[in-house]
């Protein structure tokens, strides 16, 4: 079964400032389309024809690997944006920001410090290890956590693609505006 | 002695409509300025003060991700804005000969030249490069380039081209091969002759 993009749950004008419709509109529009696009071309006859895209991120290498991931974490980034979302984590996962970090001040910081110092394209992640604790990776590229057995709880795209339009070279601009759209309520549960 | 951005030799919108002025710009003014003063504060004030770039790139894999990453950056478009002018051409002469001798013709090395470009996942330049075994393209991720001990294809690059999303997003969007197809028309032939005879 072909790969499909998913709806997002708000419109493409709803992020904006902090995105704009336009930047969504080439953003989710054309590069996550264009990662299903290719991952549904890339798939069939090959090992992973009925492979779940978790699967596909855990196991494949090369374009087939790149396409799936990014796919994966292009839906994972957009749907943890709400216009109106919850500001601040809850339950379970602000007891484990708290003693991992100190406080949620200093989660932002360092997750922003580990988005703004990427080196070139990737995604920055907060991640769930397997003991329950936290912990903040940087990926290039398309890379995924998932492949080293980690859980994602949020991440920030910093290729960019996701910002130029908005913030041209001032990428940690666009990292500190988008604590303002983040949905914690969704991000929470992924905890 | 300190790295130093290089003058452009032309202004920012000379290179329109391929790149336009505003990404020319922040381009130089920012992007290559800021790799250029990164460079200086990894480098001043340590054993590799007084180095050229030369000697760094031959042994940046014992160096700071600091001198890689901003070393490359500043070498890279220091290249990148010499090999551009609005007056384009075609190649001629001994570079056109060995062109025709790797390649096979001046459009397979295009094609060749441009997928290099295009294929390049993430960030990175399309090179090509004068080796000990004639011209060969290739590619490289992020601000690693030939010259470097840890590229795949070493030898010295005569003609870059900077596949960062920074260097077409506000003219092209997610459009990267129109923006390979457009920088056809403004590549600096002799430039490239010139590192190519040297």
């Amino acid at each position: 079964m072909a790969f499909e993009l998913p709806k997002l749950p708000y419109g493409l004008d709803s992020l904006a400032p902090i995105i704009s419709k336009q930047t969504l509109e080439f953003h989710y529009g054309k590069h996550h389309q264009a990662y299903v696009n290719n991952l549904n071309t890339l798939v069939p006859g090959t090992a992973f024809e009925n492979s779940s895209l978790e699967d596909i991120i855990k196991k494949a290498d090369g374009g087939i690997f790149n396409n799936a991931a990014q796919v994966w974490n292009h839906t994972f980034y957009f749907f943890s944006f709400s216009p109106k979302g919850v500001k601040e984590p809850k339950g379970a996962l602000v007891d484990a920001i708290h003693k991992q970090y100190g406080s949620f001040p200093e989660f932002k910081e360092q997750f922003a410090t580990a988005a703004t110092t990427l080196f070139g394209s990737g995604w920055a992640w907060l991640v769930k290890k397997q003991d329950g604790t936290l912990d903040i990776v940087k990926e290039s590229n398309a890379g995924n956590p998932l492949r080293n057995g980690l859980t994602p709880i949020l991440t920030c795209d910093v290729w960019e693609h996701a910002y130029y339009l908005d913030y041209q070279n001032k990428r940690p601009d666009y990292v500190k505006s988008l604590w303002d759209i983040l949905d914690w309520e969704i991000i929470s549960k992924r905890y | 002695m300190s790295f130093e951005l290089p003058k452009l030799d032309y202004s920012y919108n000379a290179l329109e409509p391929y790149i336009d002025a505003r990404t020319m710009e922040i381009h130089y003014t920012k992007h290559h300025a800021a790799y250029t003063s990164k460079l200086n504060d990894a480098v001043n004030g340590t054993a590799l003060e007084g180095k050229t770039i030369f000697e760094l790139f031959r042994s940046v894999s014992s160096l700071s991700p600091a001198i890689r990453n901003n070393g490359g950056g500043f070498y890279n478009h220091s290249l990148f804005w010499k090999v551009l002018s609005p007056n384009g051409g075609a190649p001629k002469g001994d570079l056109l000969s060995a062109i025709n001798t790797s390649f096979g013709s001046f459009d397979k090395f295009k094609a060749e030249f441009s997928n290099a470009a295009a294929t390049r996942f993430g960030s990175g330049w399309a090179w090509l490069v004068k080796t000990g075994n004639g011209l060969v393209v290739s590619s490289t991720p992020n601000q690693d380039n030939p010259l470097m001990d840890v590229a795949e294809v070493k030898g010295t690059p005569i003609l870059g081209l900077d596949v960062w999303e920074h260097a077409y997003y506000l003219n092209y969007q997610n459009r990267r091969p129109d923006y390979i197809e457009a920088f056809w028309n403004i590549v600096n032939w002799e430039e490239v002759s010139k590192r190519f005879i040297s």
